[in-house]
């Protein structure tokens, strides 16, 4: 009975994941200027982290958790990075 | 793809809540994004997600495997540090980066920029 509770709550959980990673994939391809599209981007690698992280749970496995780490440093690089350009107009000067 | 491991019915029970409750709070903060008017308003509300809804299922994480493995298992600890770390820094890039954006434009909407500190240097 409460493996079946966990089991619903952590599918609805994904559901919600993915509405949140829509609205930020919304963000990325209308948001009307540059820095939004980036904001939009960094949101959605943060839900895409969240969403492996609970695949991470679903399946008992810790071989998630990993993925979900590289994605957190690449996600901050690749913000960091974008900003970077934004500001200066190259990324390494 | 209903699944689950099989817990104990407190740990399955406070797994459920918390995953659902960092779901639900990460949704709100997307929602925010979508939803405010502004870029600088906008910059507020997924950090919502990365505090509170990472911490919520990175929590119930913690309490599954370590129920799973019985022994403390809190590498999610890692997680959870680097988001806390790294979120701040890359906004606050990312503001400044958006205000000198504004300020280039000629925008009326932002601050002018400070003069003190140079007045300062040259006095």
């Amino acid at each position: 009975m409460t493996t079946l509770i966990l089991a619903w709550a952590i599918t609805t959980a994904q559901i919600l994941l993915g509405l949140a990673m829509l609205c930020a994939m919304w963000r990325l391809l209308y948001g009307p200027r540059a820095q939004d599209r980036v904001l939009g981007l960094d949101t959605l690698y943060i839900n895409a982290m969240l969403i492996l992280v609970t695949y991470g749970i679903q399946t008992g496995r810790t071989l998630y958790f990993e993925s979900s780490l590289i994605i957190g440093i690449l996600g901050f690089t690749s913000t960091v990075a974008l900003s970077k350009f934004l500001m200066r107009g190259e990324v390494i000067e | 793809m209903i699944d689950a491991p099989e817990l104990p019915a407190w740990a399955a029970l406070l797994t459920a809540f918390l995953v659902l409750a960092g779901a639900i709070i990460t949704l709100i903060g997307s929602i925010g994004l979508l939803r405010l008017k502004d870029f600088y308003q906008r910059v507020h509300a997924p950090t919502l997600g990365a505090t509170l809804g990472a911490g919520g299922i990175l929590i119930a994480s913690i309490v599954c495997f370590s129920v799973l493995q019985t022994r403390p298992v809190i590498h999610e600890i890692l997680i959870a540090v680097f988001l806390t770390i790294t979120t701040p820094v890359g906004l606050m890039l990312l503001g400044r980066a958006a205000l000198y954006r504004d300020r280039y434009a000629a925008r009326k909407d932002v601050p002018p920029e400070s003069r003190t500190a140079s007045t300062h240097e040259f006095d």
